[in-house]
C-alpha cells in the first residue's frame, strides 16, 4: 500500500497529489512535465515535499505535521533512474553488491537469482564503460516483479508500457491526479482519452489462454464470457494474458453476423453510450465480468438505436497482446 | 671534482626538500578535502570571504604568509606557545615549521584542484548511492572520493612539486638552518651569495627544474590514467 498526499512547489510548477494505491505494481502515467518524476523523487526521499504525508506499507516515510522525514538511505526504496547510473569505478558485480550490502531488508534476495533473472552472468566482472548499454529495462522489471514479487512504482508517458507493467494506474496531468484505479478501469476512463488521444484508447482486459491452434499457432483467450483469438508466440494454455481491444477496432452488431471475415465475436450488453465530442459515440459494453469500449459513428448509434441495456455482438478486428499478466494476484503482496 | 657531483650539504637540502614537501602534502590533504567540500557543496554565511581567505596565499607575498605564521606559530605566538606547552611541539626553526609554511602556501592549489574534481562528480551517482542505503560518510568514501581521485592526486602532486621550491614563507617563518630548514631553494639562494657558489647554484637549479617538470608530468599522467579507468 502506497498512500500519498503531498504538495510541492518547484518554481512555477506546483505538484498537489493524493492517492492510495493498493497494489504492488503501480504506474504513474502522464505527459512529460506532469510531475511524475518529481513524485517518485518524493517517494524515494531525494526531494522533500513542502507539506503532506507519504506512507509505504504502513511505514510513515514523510509527515510534515509530525516532523517525520526518513532519509533516502533509510527508506529501502530502490530507484531505477531513467538515465543509467552505474558506478564507473565498480564492476557490474560491485554495482549489484553496493545496494545488497547495505540493505536491511528481510528476507534477503539471493544474489545469484538476481544475476540469473537479469541475465548478467557473463557481464559480472565488467566495468560499466565496457557495457554496450541501450537495452530496454522493462522486460527485466517485469521479471523482477513476477519472480521476486518486488513491489514497484513505474513512471511512464507511454501507455503501452503501463499496460505491460502495472496493476494500478495513477493518471497525472499538470501536477495533479486526474484519475486512479486498476488498469481495466483506467483504460475506460475519459480522462485517459485526454492524455493519449481517441485512436489509442481501448479496453484492457485480463484473460487466460484456453487453447492453442496446432496449425496456426493462434491462441484462444477467454475474456468475459467469450473468447478471442490472438496471434501470440510462446503462449501456453492456462497462461494469464492481458489484452487490449482498441475502441476503433471494435464493430457492433445487433444480430449474429454472417458471411464476415471477422472471427472474434463477443456477446454483450450496452452499459453506456457517450458522445466523444468528435462526431462519434463511445459505447461501453459489458461482456460479463469485463467491459470493452467501442468507438462508432453517431449515425450508427442512432440506426442501431443503441442505449443502455441493448444486447449486442462485439466484433473484434484485432486484439493486441499487452504483455503476459503476472502470476498470482498482486493484491496478495499488500501488507 | 666533477662539477655535477652533489656535495653533502646539497644532498641534504634535496632530501630535506623532499621530506618537507611530503609532510606538507600529508598535513594539508585532509583539511583541503574538507575545505573543498565546504566551498563546493555547503551554503553558509561568509562563504565568499572564506573562499577568499583560503586563496590568499596565492596572491600575498610569501614573506607576508611567513610573517603571519611567525606571529601565530612562533615561540611567543598564541598557537605556537600553546603547542609548545601542551605537546612540546616546536615549529619555529624546525623542519615541521618548514612543512607548515609549505603547506600553507600550497593549500589553495590543492583546494582548487579538489574543488574542480568535486564539481565534476555526477551528483546523480551520489543520489543513487543514497537510495541504495549509503549514508553521508559511506557515500563520500565509496562514491564521491573515488570519483574525485584523479583531481585529488593531481592536486597533491602539484602541491608537492610546488612545495619543493617554497622559499619566501619558509625563510621568513623558520629561517635558514642547515639540515633543518635549508631546503633546495634556500640552499640555492645561499650558494648565490657565496663567491664561488655558481656551480652549486647551477646544480641545485637543474635539480629543481627536473623535479618540477617530473612532478607536473606525473600529475597529468596519473590524472589521465584514472580518468580513463573511470570511463570518462
Amino acid at each position: 500500500m502506497l498512500a500519498i498526499d503531498v504538495k510541492k512547489r518547484q518554481g512555477a510548477f506546483a505538484l498537489d497529489v493524493a492517492f492510495a494505491a493498493p497494489s504492488a505494481a503501480v504506474a504513474l502515467f502522464g505527459r512529460s512535465g506532469c510531475g511524475k518524476t518529481t513524485l517518485v523523487n518524493l517517494v524515494s526521499g531525494l526531494l522533500a515535499p513542502d507539506s503532506g504525508r507519504i506512507e509505504l506499507d504502513r511505514e510513515v516515510l514523510f509527515d510534515s505535521a509530525r516532523g517525520i522525514d526518513v532519509a533516502p538511505e533509510r527508506r529501502r526504496v530502490g530507484y531505477v533512474f531513467q538515465d543509467p547510473r552505474l558506478f564507473p569505478h565498480y564492476s557490474v558485480r560491485g554495482n549489484l553488491e553496493y545496494g545488497a550490502r547495505r540493505t536491511r531488508a528481510q528476507p534477503r534476495i539471493d544474489f545469484d537469482r538476481v544475476v540469473e533473472l537479469l541475465a548478467l552472468g557473463a557481464l559480472l566482472e565488467r566495468r560499466p564503460r565496457e557495457l554496450s548499454g541501450g537495452e530496454e529495462v522493462l522486460p527485466y522489471l517485469e521479471r523482477l516483479r513476477d519472480e521476486l514479487k518486488i513491489p514497484l512504482v513505474y513512471v511512464s508517458h507511454q501507455f503501452e508500457e503501463v499496460l505491460r507493467i502495472a496493476t494500478f494506474v495513477v493518471l497525472m496531468d499538470r501536477g495533479r491526479v486526474v484519475a486512479q484505479g486498476d488498469v481495466a478501469s483506467i483504460s475506460l476512463n475519459p480522462a485517459l482519452r485526454e492524455l493519449i488521444g481517441d485512436d489509442a484508447i481501448g479496453a484492457v482486459v485480463d484473460g487466460r489462454v484456453v487453447a492453442i491452434d496446432a496449425k496456426t499457432r493462434f491462441a484462444e483467450v477467454a475474456i468475459g464470457n467469450g473468447r478471442v483469438n490472438i496471434a501470440g508466440e510462446a503462449l501456453a494454455v492456462g497462461q494469464p494474458v492481458r489484452l487490449q481491444l482498441l475502441a476503433r477496432d471494435l464493430i457492433l452488431a445487433l444480430e449474429v453476423p454472417r458471411g464476415l471475415s471477422v472471427r472474434n465475436r463477443l456477446r454483450g450488453v450496452v452499459a453506456s453510450v457517450a458522445d466523444d465530442g468528435h462526431d462519434a459515440s463511445l459505447v461501453r459494453i459489458d461482456i460479463g465480468g469485463a467491459q470493452v469500449i467501442a468507438r462508432i459513428t453517431v449515425q450508427a448509434t442512432e440506426e442501431l438505436a443503441l442505449r443502455e441495456g441493448t444486447l449486442v455482438w462485439v466484433l473484434v478486428k484485432s486484439a493486441m497482446l499487452r504483455g503476459h499478466v503476472f502470476h498470482g494476484p498482486a493484491a496478495a503482496l499488500d501488507v | 671534482m666533477d662539477w655535477t657531483a652533489l656535495s653533502d650539504a646539497e644532498l641534504e637540502a634535496l632530501k630535506l626538500s623532499l621530506s618537507v614537501a611530503s609532510r606538507s602534502v600529508l598535513f594539508s590533504l585532509p583539511p583541503a578535502l574538507v575545505v573543498a567540500w565546504l566551498l563546493t557543496r555547503a551554503r553558509f554565511p561568509g562563504r565568499t570571504l572564506f573562499d577568499a581567505v583560503v586563496h590568499l596565499p596565492l596572491v600575498l607575498p610569501p614573506v607576508v604568509v611567513g610573517y603571519v605564521l611567525l606571529l601565530l606559530f612562533g615561540v611567543r605566538g598564541p598557537i605556537g606557545a600553546w603547542l609548545n606547552d601542551a605537546f612540546g611541539i616546536r615549529l619555529a626553526f624546525t623542519s615541521a615549521g618548514a612543512a607548515l609554511a609549505t603547506a600553507t602556501m600550497s593549500f589553495p592549489l590543492m583546494v582548487r584542484s579538489m574543488r574542480i574534481a568535486l564539481e565534476n562528480v555526477d551528483r546523480g551517482l551520489e543520489a543513487a548511492a543514497r537510495t541504495l542505503g549509503a549514508g553521508f560518510f559511506d557515500r563520500f568514501a565509496t562514491v564521491t572520493l573515488p570519483l574525485m581521485m584523479p583531481g585529488v592526486l593531481a592536486g597533491a602532486i602539484t602541491a608537492f612539486s610546488a612545495g619543493l621550491g617554497e622559499f619566501g614563507a619558509v625563510i621568513t617563518f623558520v629561517g635558514n638552518v642547515p639540515g633543518e630548514t635549508r631546503t633546495l631553494p634556500l640552499a640555492l639562494y645561499g650558494a648565490l651569495q657565496t663567491p664561488d657558489g655558481d656551480a652549486a647554484a647551477a646544480r641545485l637549479a637543474v635539480i629543481s627544474f627536473s623535479l618540477g617538470l617530473a612532478g607536473l608530468l606525473v600529475a597529468e599522467f596519473i590524472a589521465r590514467a584514472m580518468r580513463k579507468r573511470l570511463g570518462s
